[in-house]
């Protein structure tokens, strides 16, 4: 069995007296495409911020790439292979979309590989991502002149401008037409088998069913299932958890 | 442009205004001159923390103050009633005699680093604040550093210290007119600064702290070592700004170091003139600064503070981005 990308272990964060995540466990092998799920405030977006480094937990450990990687910043978490986006989407607003790019490029990439890409190279890395998105000819369109659709497929490139191991895709169709989900599915589907391993945090069941080849429910803080979609969501604690029966 | 040629530009037009100040031949012009030139450099580093960053600070006069009194502490400064106590062995300072009084430059460097480090620690302290809440610890520094130099006897404390300057310096000849000259290459070596870095990598770092630290984090962006590298740049380039005031004004006290113009202006300037690019505190700078001047002799200095508020307010309400982007505005509509 391949060693696991990412592992956490008894993961918990209180905010005051209020525990959003209990004892967490969950492992994620390289290549998967998981699904996170759960009713709002279940602790789907507070998990992805203790992973990312955003937030930090109380207690447990989260390790990425056989390594443990708690106490470290975000921004060390980003260089060592882990990317995200936002529920809402946070383009750089000062910037048009190829700049949005280039950050990470700059930022992440260049860090990573300590030397510096090329302005020549900056520029067809940017063009490669927009393709790979769909977003040809937006380059030097401005956040605010784009669709929604066109902005959650920003948000994925400008997490894809990374190269990250681990992408964690936060409510990435929020608020998106039924073919607008399905565009970003196929976009998701298409990167994972580019090698990236994606976590899909989601509230729309037919996108998280089609994408999944595994599922993870989250309840109140806590883990209640994990394993094949189909099988999960038959999951008597899954089912009452969902519809309240 | 590159920043190399730019310099060059940006020299040729200082030397440009020099030889204007000088064929006008009125002592008034290059005093009133010389404010100016301070507000642009202290506009400029205001900016490169508030502007490109977007963390406002209210502590400038603080970092001002700390550049004036690094050059009355040191003008003060006698090597020979001092020892230097090395492993056990006293070793008197008094071979360091000939150097003093420091000439200005060096008194800008030492006060550039002074607010500098001072920057960097008020940094490392408060950069964990966002928003309302480090404006609020930045002027809360400005009240801590005032009582601490009213308190502190060497420098005058709240009597205040006089500086006699010499009349005359070699190859300038007035001392006021070597006092704009340097001044000016000040202003040169911070606006070069700061469009150097608008244009560099750490530009970019900076502004995606300003648009979204979160998302700049989650894209790699170090924040908190990009901000501390702001804070310091921005502290030393005030603190160069104030060094050469106390041998300007030749007697400084606390109320007149830490005056709340110099807080007030250096905001208002790149807010009028244009918070996210280089030329944004230059305008402002040099707009509100003339009209200040033009005040002063017309109507009275006491005014100056209104119409710096008035002027602000309209700018709130008619261009909130500044008169940069009010032509950036006017390029952008006409391009779609």
């Amino acid at each position: 069995m391949a060693e696991a990308l990412l592992e956490v272990a008894d993961l918990t964060k209180r905010f005051g007296g209020f525990a959003a995540l209990e004892n967490i466990n969950l492992t994620v092998s390289p290549g998967d495409r998981v699904g996170l799920i759960g009713p709002n405030g279940s602790g789907k977006s507070t998990l992805v911020n203790c992973i990312c480094g955003t937030l930090h937990n109380e207690t447990g450990t989260v390790r990425f790439d056989g390594a443990p990687v708690d106490g470290l910043k975000t921004h060390e978490r980003t260089r060592l292979g882990m990317a995200r986006s936002f529920q809402l989407p946070r383009p750089f607003t000062s910037m048009t979309v190829k700049d949005n790019l280039r950050i990470p490029l700059i930022y992440t990439v260049d860090a990573r590989a300590k030397s510096r890409l090329s302005p020549a190279e900056l520029d067809e890395r940017c063009a490669e991502l927009l393709r790979l998105v769909g977003l040809e000819g937006k380059a030097h369109k401005w956040p605010r002149d784009l669709t929604q659709v066109e902005m959650r497929k920003l948000e994925l490139a400008r997490a894809m401008a990374a190269e990250p191991k681990l992408l964690m895709a936060d409510e990435a169709m929020a608020g998106l037409s039924h073919s607008e989900v399905a565009d970003i599915v196929s976009l998701l589907i298409r990167l994972n088998e580019r090698g990236v391993t994606i976590i899909l945090i989601e509230h729309i069941m037919s996108a998280v069913m089609s994408f999944s080849q595994r599922l993870i429910v989250l309840v109140s803080g806590r883990k209640i299932a994990d394993g094949v979609p189909q099988e999960v969501i038959q999951d008597p604690d899954v089912v009452r958890a969902y519809l309240g029966q | 442009m590159r920043s190399s040629a730019f310099l060059l530009c940006a020299v040729v037009v200082a030397a440009v205004v020099f030889g204007l100040f000088r064929l006008r031949g009125d002592e008034y012009y290059f005093f009133a001159g010389y404010v100016v030139l301070q507000y642009i450099v202290l506009a400029t580093a205001w900016n490169i923390l508030g502007g490109y960053t977007g963390y406002v600070n209210f502590g400038s006069a603080a970092f001002f103050a700390i550049g004036a009194y690094s050059t009355v502490a040191l003008h003060k400064f006698q090597p020979a009633k001092w020892t230097l106590s090395v492993f056990g062995w006293d070793v008197p300072l008094g071979f360091l005699d000939p150097l003093f009084p420091l000439p200005i430059p060096v008194l800008i460097v030492f006060g550039g680093v002074i607010a500098g480090l001072v920057g960097l620690g008020t940094g490392y302290l408060t950069l964990r604040l966002r928003g309302a809440f480090f404006a609020i610890a930045t002027l809360a520094l400005a009240v801590v550093v005032q009582t601490l130099v009213t308190n502190w006897d060497y420098v005058g404390g709240s009597r205040g210290a006089y500086i006699l300057r010499p009349a005359s310096v070699p190859l300038v000849g007035n001392y006021i007119e070597y006092l704009f000259l340097i001044m000016l290459f000040l202003a040169v070596v911070a606006v070069a600064t700061a469009r150097a870095i608008e244009c560099s990598r750490l530009g970019y770092g900076f502004a995606t702290i300003r648009d979204d630290e979160l998302a700049a984090e989650a894209s790699g962006v170090p924040t908190l070592r990009l901000k501390l590298i702001a804070t310091t740049l921005s502290g030393a380039f005030m603190g160069m700004a104030g060094a050469p005031l106390p041998y300007y004004v030749t007697y400084l006290d606390p109320a007149s170091g830490f005056s709340l113009a110099y807080a007030v202006n250096s905001i208002a300037m790149p807010l009028v003139g244009g918070t996210t690019t280089w030329i944004g505190p230059l305008v402002g700078a040099i707009l509100l600064g003339t009209i200040q001047q033009i005040a002063t002799v017309t109507i009275s200095s006491a005014v100056n503070l209104l119409i710096v508020g008035l002027i602000l307010i309209a700018f709130v309400i008619i261009a909130p981005n500044g008169l940069v982007g009010l032509v950036q505005g006017w390029f952008r509509k006409k391009d779609a």
